[in-house]
């Protein structure tokens, strides 16, 4: 393994300070002069035709500046799949129609919050209301109602993979199982309520500062739907208070602050309330999974037949990159030599689901993973041994997806089986508790460019000064998991300098280079990371060349930097320091500042990502036979993310990640009435607090990804997917209740246990 | 009808007219700029808004600012007044990592002082107790629980060495 300096060392954050001190301004901490305060209204009802809207009386209220309807708006459609326009199924404000109750029907923006609250109160609107479908089964029935007069199945998106002879594997197979899973819609209940300020310059330029994880989408769809140019949109990201998924779309706020805005001159802020966040926002998709796979007797895995219905809620949203990923998931972790996968995205008239930490893989994965522990019961083989007998390893071929260039699976499997004890608790449980299996992999990053965006996928500018500093510029977005401070270590490894020495700017659309695509997908430390790689190496060549010039070095010397010096390999006391290197570079060009760029795009890495993590996670858990309450003691977690950039910002990533998974598992549930959300807060909505959370451990396993930046790919998402199908595992293992449908509660716990 | 009230914050008096339904999180973040004070629920529920109150941590965002006149409130911008050194549970969330997107930092950081101040060497039980009411979907706790343990030893080594 390479021998690094900074590179794999716990570097605090960047931030650490702003955010301890509550110095660092987030979007709803902006106030500008004279600024106006913007609320939404927002449909009662789940499906409804708009008849007629008065806004006079609104208008009418001392305090009230504006008030827009969708028909005041240039009537655009947007959505984040520009490649396929028919997917752009939403306006910023309804038209005609309303899909979900919290679907936004008109703005008010007024001198203060209170005001634009109370104008909400005096818009009418009538509406017609119609029949509404709730679930799937409803949704795709013969003469249910339509959504979208587009799309009269209901189904906006079919997504299909095949490859092998799936129906003669099954004819092969010693052993066939078949099983329904369904699993629940959940928030990303990120701490920061979405915000925007939006301010309109007197050229009729916007600058909208928002809580995003996509400043360059947001840049491109407020574009098209206020009908200007790219370029007179400037986004600008200010500290974010967590995603995970739910801030990856430009959204109704963006546009009307911007909108607004722009009709009045004056700035407007738009703040959402939790409330809303619950009752309307973007979450994760509830889906029913049919999953059959074959095994033969010595639990070779023949084959996987996977179908799954996503609940999309009343809009695509990002749900068609969900329904691509779950496929994709399906035949992941495992060899399966033939495979076939539909996948149907389904309207519902709730609000949309979206991304949200794992993009269809929490979901994909807690069916294969249930079904190999059911199999491998069956089968009577140990879980772990059936995972190890099928596991995809490096070099692995997917058809249509990916080579896998680094899998550390195996190595995980054991790691985890022998750090938790595995055999001996397996086969000797203590009464009422269990240990059980769940396992993952995810993506780097996405390849599939739904977004059609024109520039790199990532890109970075370095420019560094005779004082022996740098500046590293990127639209990259620090939404509190940390790149930053990882692009920053990348950078000073690269270029031999320290920390402090580097200055960053990041995610303004204007002063950054284009571009980036975001922070989704497990994308930044990958693509971002190889951006800033390369702009630091055209550096690296600039000085190396001045240097080897004023030292008369033989032309076989090869230069390096590191510890702020440039200097020849195996004679760093002929170094110059950096400054002075940066000084010789200037003087040969009559002092033209050095500047350079690197950008990254995937290009021959098939269709879904560059490069794959794995891991495996076990749980210990205790269930109250009285009860069927569930306390997980314990989890063990092993992970490939590669070279570990920053060891403590993996850690953190994996931490967060097991209370997600933990809620995902056991508490967090939108408990729906009729399209109604019956607990939007966070009270009922049961998120775990310090004192739910069980110790964990957990275990690098050390890959190097030929693709990544100093061998790194994806850590913290795919973390999100093994602890729920573990708890699952462990829970049937103390009790015997086999969960196929998600959250696993108590009482479902003592029915099954009553069977 | 708006009331002038004086509200005394991280010692300083501040003049403010405020409405009697107005609350303390408001107040404090719109009229006295004081921006680190977060507002994350509304109800009382995340902990984000956090601040202490006559030596007590309360919800900003349940309490009325025109009950707090005379009383001596403390946010997250008066736990270092000098704005160079850090308050050791400040340090030792940096440190250690407890901080990621930071939007439950501040508050997380007044429960912790609110633990401390009368118990620093509290047992990983009590300090899961002690920050129960705030919460964090970033870093799953872990992190958070570490530092203000370390906070806790930090505070008590600072205490002995003034009165040594």
């Amino acid at each position: 393994m390479k021998d690094f300096s900074i590179v794999g060392q716990s570097v605090p954050r960047n931030d650490g300070r702003a955010k301890a001190t509550g110095t660092a301004v987030y979007t709803d901490d902006i106030k500008l002069p004279g600024m106006l305060h913007g609320k939404i209204l927002r449909s009662p009802f789940p499906h409804a035709r708009i008849l007629h809207i008065d806004t006079t009386r609104a208008a009418a209220l001392p305090g009230v500046k504006c008030v827009i309807v969708g028909e005041d708006t240039p009537k655009i459609k947007y959505g984040n799949w520009r490649l396929f326009p028919d997917t752009q199924d939403e306006y910023p404000l309804a038209i005609d129609k309303v899909r979900f109750i919290g679907d936004e029907v008109a703005a008010v923006a007024a001198v203060d919050a209170d005001t634009a609250e109370e104008a909400l109160g005096l818009i009418k609107v009538d509406y017609e209301e119609l029949p509404g479908v709730f679930d799937i089964d409803s949704s795709i029935k013969e003469g249910a109602p339509v959504l979208h007069d587009y799309c009269p199945s209901n189904i906006s998106v079919n997504r299909k993979i095949h490859y092998g002879d799936i129906d003669k594997a099954f004819a092969e197979s010693d052993y066939v199982r078949e099983d329904i899973f369904t699993v629940h819609a959940v928030s990303p209940a990120y701490l920061e309520p979405c915000a925007a300020v939006a301010q309109c310059d007197l050229d009729g330029r916007i600058t909208l500062w928002t809580s995003t994880q996509v400043p360059y989408i947001i840049q491109c769809l407020l574009a098209s739907t206020m009908n200007m140019r790219e370029n007179d949109i400037r986004v600008i990201k200010p500290f974010v208070g967590g995603g995970f998924g739910g801030k990856m779309e430009l959204r109704t706020w963006e546009f009307c602050a911007a909108f607004i805005a722009k009709k009045t001159g004056r700035p407007v802020k738009f703040t959402l309330t939790r409330e809303e966040e619950f009752l309307a926002g973007r979450r994760r998709h509830g889906m029913k999974l049919y999953s059959k796979v074959g095994f033969k007797k010595d639990g070779t895995l023949t084959g996987k037949d996977l179908k799954i219905y996503l609940d999309g809620g009343g809009y695509n949203a990002m749900g068609p990159t969900a329904t691509f990923l779950c496929g994709t998931f399906g035949a992941m972790l495992y060899r399966y030599p033939n495979y076939r996968f539909l996948g149907q995205h389904v309207y519902t008239n709730k609000p949309p689901a979206s991304a949200m930490r794992g993009f269809g893989a929490p979901q994909s994965l807690f069916a294969t993973e249930t079904q190999m522990n059911i199999a491998a019961e069956e089968l009577g083989i140990d879980p772990i041994e059936l995972r190890i007998k099928n596991a995809q390893v490096t070099g692995d071929k997917i058809p249509d997806v990916a080579t896998i260039s680094s899998c550390g699976f195996i190595e995980a499997l054991q790691k985890a089986a022998e750090m938790s004890g595995w055999k001996e608790k397996r086969r000797s449980p203590k009464p009422g508790q269990g240990i059980g299996i769940g396992c993952y992999s995810f993506i780097s990053g996405g390849v599939f460019n739904w977004f059609n965006t024109q520039y790199p996928f990532s890109a970075a500018e370095v420019r560094v000064f005779t004082d022996g500093t740098a500046h590293l510029l990127t639209m990259a977005a620090d939404i509190g998991q940390g790149c930053d401070t990882v692009l920053k270590q990348i950078l000073a490894e690269e270029l031999g300098l320290k920390m402090e020495d580097i200055r960053i700017t990041s995610a303004d659309t204007a002063v950054t280079p284009q571009a980036d695509l975001g922070a989704w997908g497990s994308r930044l430390t990958m693509m971002n990371g190889n951006a800033v790689v390369q702009a630091a190496k055209k550096i690296k060549a600039k000085l190396f060349g001045a240097v080897s010039a004023k030292q008369n070095l033989n032309v076989i010397h090869e230069l390096d930097c590191k510890d702020g010096k440039v200097f020849p390999k195996g004679r760093p006391e002929r170094g110059i320091s950096f400054g002075d290197a940066v000084a010789l570079v200037q003087k040969a060009n009559r002092g033209e500042p050095i500047v350079e760029r690197g950008y990254y795009t995937p290009r021959d890495k098939g269709l879904v990502t560059p490069a794959f993590s794995f891991g495996a996670q076990i749980a210990e858990v205790d269930v109250d036979p009285d009860t069927g309450f569930v306390k997980v003691k314990k989890f063990w977690t092993a992970h490939d993310c590669g070279t570990v950039i920053n060891q403590m910002a993996v850690e953190g990533q994996l931490e967060g990640s097991i209370q997600m998974g933990l809620g995902y598992a056991l508490s967090e549930q939108f408990v729906m009435q009729g399209g109604k959300t019956l607990n939007p807060n966070f009270l009922d909505y049961k998120m775990p607090n310090a004192m739910d959370v069980p110790p964990s451990e957990v275990a690098h396993i050390h890959t190097y990804e030929p693709e990544g930046p100093m061998g790194a790919k994806e850590a913290g998402e795919g973390l999100a997917i093994p602890t729920a199908p573990a708890i699952a595992a462990a829970v049937h293992h103390a009790t015997g209740y086999r969960c196929k449908d998600l959250p696993i509660t108590p009482e479902k716990i003592l029915a099954g246990k009553r069977q | 009808m708006k009331q002038v009230i004086v509200l005394n914050v991280n010692g300083e008096p501040y003049t403010v007219a405020v409405y009697p339904w107005q609350t303390l999180n408001e107040v404090l973040r719109e009229e006295i700029n004081l921006t680190g004070v977060k507002f994350g629920c509304g109800s009382g529920d995340c902990g984000a808004c956090t601040v202490m109150v006559d030596g007590r941590a309360v919800s900003s965002c349940l309490t009325l600012a025109i009950e707090m006149q005379g009383k001596e409130i403390m946010t997250i911008e008066g736990l270092a007044p000098s704005g160079e050194t850090l308050h050791p549970i400040q340090e030792s969330f940096v440190e250690k990592g407890a901080i990621q997107c930071g939007f439950c930092t501040p508050g997380m950081e007044m429960a912790a002082l609110n633990l401390l101040k009368n118990n620093p060497t509290p047992s990983d039980y009590e300090i899961r107790e002690a920050l129960a009411g705030n919460l964090c979907r970033c870093t799953g706790y872990k992190k958070i629980i570490e530092a203000v343990g370390v906070a806790g030893q930090k505070m008590k080594e600072a205490s002995e060495r003034k009165t040594s």
